[in-house]
């Protein structure tokens, strides 16, 4: 361990023994199936995890995620309903596009260890570090998201409003979907090897949180575009969580169990009844908000299920060494010239 | 440093695979001193942990502990009492207890796998955790005192109990310390610019930079980098960059009483450990490996590398890491292209709308 205050670091703290063990019996076996080696067949070093679970504070992530997800697609909606005339969809994705980016700022910038040095992400910009790329999406977009709010509030200059509106809807599916970069590019192996689902992943969240919003906010005159938006999000989240999760294979266990399961379950059950309720109800005011709460509901516990699968993942030593042991023995196969610097033939995994 | 579009346009070559100098791939001008690094034998160290104690003083590194209950941070696993790298623990000493039946150890092979003993409990060997968690409950050790105290169904299985002409034990230990990967994840992911390459190949953090981002941890293949929660900055080995400058070598170098770390240009280290893997081959001991050696791996290879006698996971080294960054233009293109469907969607929801 490090020297991580268990109080101060929740998630860190939070390492589940279970998993951390071999596990003999898989409940599991359906999935893991492409996978040669059983899980049993690991060695550690007394079971520690090998790499870091992420520092990054929970809700303040998750929620990050969620809201830029919701600011992002919400201001794509607002542009939109500006250009065919729907007022009150405008108006509601202009308010969630803005409360969405300055939400998620302060969030982002209260994640950080050193608040006070929010700025130095502004010093550089490195293509090769997401969250570099994602600080100089955000600012922009929140920069243009407020101000468009704003014109909508207080009804003064209503064209410059049109403009950096269409100008935040322009910046807003980038900022929706870089937060799967941000959590595939690193070396949390259920993130990582989840790097061509989880853009997908997260901009279909994205787009049942911003059309729940325009369910919730927008009145039945206007809301129609908002529930189709939200009914196809949702579906498609649906649709490619268990795509993930099938080729995860032997990874995706971390969302079999602990909160990450409960999380993605409750995600699940809103999803389905949103979109349902959103389809069938979405004319009458009342039943059209609690579908777009559901909705927005699921997309948030989305975040935060990938969240703790994430954590989970990266304190489990088999999630490393099985996969990396498996990838070794198949390289070591296709070539058929044994790279005995790092593995002597004679220890081949199994 | 790559250019912009270069990152973002498929194949940059200082993302991943072969680079014989990652100094001047980071902007340095051709002059630079060549690239230095550490070769760890772990065959020749006894575990006494002077690195840990050299770094700890010269960097000037803070205790690791956090409270009583975690006084001299007491594992219960093996006599290793610090358990890993992070933010305030530059160097490692791994310490692993390595119990088998009697018989199977006599030559330099080794049973793949541990298997437990027969009858009982199963020991604890490198493939089981500590019960219970980070820290041992020394009273539940007791033969009598297991009383549902240790966790994880290992009961009154303490090394004692069992005789001891059953088992052959062998004790390995490494001193780990941060890679200096050729291509380092940390320091690609970090979004201020802290995290840099020095003129010696060698991947630094800027303190007075650092916003605690946090961003570095999960990106480290290794898992070597951490925030330190009493100042919020990330920390890590420098391979002594201040001393470097002065033409020191690092304090653990220094210290290691039997050579196990030693520390050079990165070539002749190389040649150095070659040569020694030859000459324990040649003495029988076919367990011995390189790891992080080869120029042509995941991280493209390590600016810090070890010989290991037995499998990397066994010293809690991952066997085949590769940087995360080696499909970062792969992620960023599916999110632009995600993101582009995403608007798409958003605009065709409107399509022939009904008002
Ligand atoms: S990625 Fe990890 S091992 Fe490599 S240079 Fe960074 S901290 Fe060191």
């Amino acid at each position: 361990m490090s020297d991580a205050n268990p109080a101060e670091m929740p998630e860190r703290a939070r390492i589940d023994h279970d998993q951390v063990k071999p596990r003999r019996d898989s409940r599991r076996r359906g999935r893991g199936e492409e996978l040669q080696v059983p899980e049993a067949e690991f060695r550690s070093y007394y079971g520690r995890p090998i790499i870091k679970a992420p520092v990054w504070k929970n809700p303040d992530v998750p929620l990050y995620l969620f809201l830029g997800g919701l600011a992002g697609s919400s201001s794509v909606l607002a542009a939109m309903a500006r250009a065919t005339d729907r007022p009150t969809l405008r108006r509601a994705g202009r308010l969630a596009a803005a409360g969405g980016a300055v939400g998620g700022t302060v969030f982002l910038v209260h994640d950080l260890h050193r608040p006070a040095r929010f700025l130095h992400m502004l010093r550089v910009l490195k293509p090769t570090s997401p969250l570099s790329v994602g600080t100089w999406i955000l600012s922009p977009f929140a920069t243009f998201a407020a101000a468009t709010a704003a014109t909508e509030l207080t009804g003064w200059f209503r064209r410059t409003g049109d403009v950096t509106g269409v100008a935040a809807a322009a910046i807003g599916p980038a900022l929706a979907t870089y937060t799967a970069v941000l959590f595939s590019n690193t070396a949390v192996p259920v993130w990582h090897e989840a790097h061509r689902h989880m853009p997908i992943l997260f901009g279909a969240s994205a787009a049942a949180a911003g059309g729940g919003a325009g369910l919730v906010f927008a009145s039945v005159r206007d809301n129609e575009p908002a529930a189709r938006l939200a009914i196809a999000g949702a579906a498609v989240e649906l649709a490619i969580d268990e795509k993930m999760q099938h080729d995860l294979g032997m990874l995706s266990d971390v969302y079999d169990k602990g909160r990450a399961r409960t999380l993605m379950r409750a995600s699940k059950t809103c999803l389905v009844a949103g979109a349902l309720g959103a389809l069938v109800g979405r004319r009458r005011r009342w039943s059209a908000a609690l579908s777009g709460l559901a909705l927005m509901a699921g997309s948030a516990l989305t975040r935060f299920g990938v969240f703790d699968a994430g954590i989970a993942s990266a304190n489990d030593p088999a999630h490393i060494v099985v996969p990396q042991r498996e990838r070794l023995r198949q390289r070591q196969e296709t070539t058929n010239t044994p790279s005995d610097r790092t593995t002597p033939s004679d220890r081949a995994f199994a | 440093m790559t250019n912009v579009f270069e990152a973002f346009s498929g194949e940059t070559p200082s993302l991943s695979g072969l680079l014989p100098d990652p100094t001047t791939d980071a902007g340095w001008s051709g002059d630079h001193p060549k690239r230095v690094g550490f070769f760890t034998d772990t065959s020749v160290c006894i575990g006494c942990k002077a690195c840990e104690v050299a770094c700890k003083e010269w960097n000037l590194v803070p205790d690791d502990g956090t409270d009583a209950s975690d006084l001299y941070r007491l594992t219960g696993m093996s006599y290793d009492n610090t358990g890993d790298l992070g933010a305030s623990t530059w160097r490692h000493v791994a310490f692993i207890e390595d119990v088998r039946p009697h018989g199977t150890a006599t030559t330099g092979h080794m049973p793949s796998g541990l298997p437990a003993i027969t009858g009982g409990a199963p020991t604890r060997d490198a493939a089981t955790p500590p019960p219970g968690g980070g820290t041992v409950d020394l009273l539940a050790l007791l033969p009598d005192g297991a009383s549902g105290a240790t966790g994880g169904g290992i009961v009154g299985a303490h090394g004692q109990q069992t005789p001891d002409d059953e088992r052959d034990v062998r004790w390995l230990m490494a001193s780990d310390v941060c890679k200096h990967c050729t291509h380092a994840g940390c320091l690609d992911n970090c979004p201020t610019g802290a995290l840099f390459r020095t003129e010696f190949g060698t991947v630094v953090v800027q303190d007075d930079i650092c916003n605690g981002c946090g961003y570095c941890v999960p990106s480290c293949p290794y898992g070597v980098i951490d925030v330190r929660e009493s100042d919020g900055g990330a920390h890590k080995c420098t391979l002594c960059y201040d001393r470097l400058g002065e033409g020191l070598e690092p304090a653990c170098a220094k210290a290691c009483p039997t050579n196990s770390i030693q520390f050079g240009d990165l070539d002749e280290l190389q040649a150095a450990a070659d040569a020694r893997l030859a000459e324990l081959h040649g003495r029988g001991v076919e367990e011995a490996r390189l790891y992080g050696r080869d120029p042509d791996d995941g991280v493209g290879g390590d600016g810090a590398f070890f010989l290991l006698l037995d499998e990397p996971e066994v010293y809690g080294l991952p066997p085949d890491p590769i940087v995360t960054t080696r499909d970062l233009p792969e992620m960023w293109r599916n999110a632009a292209l995600t993101a582009v469907g995403l608007g798409a969607a958003v605009v065709a929801a409107f399509w022939r709308g009904r008002k």
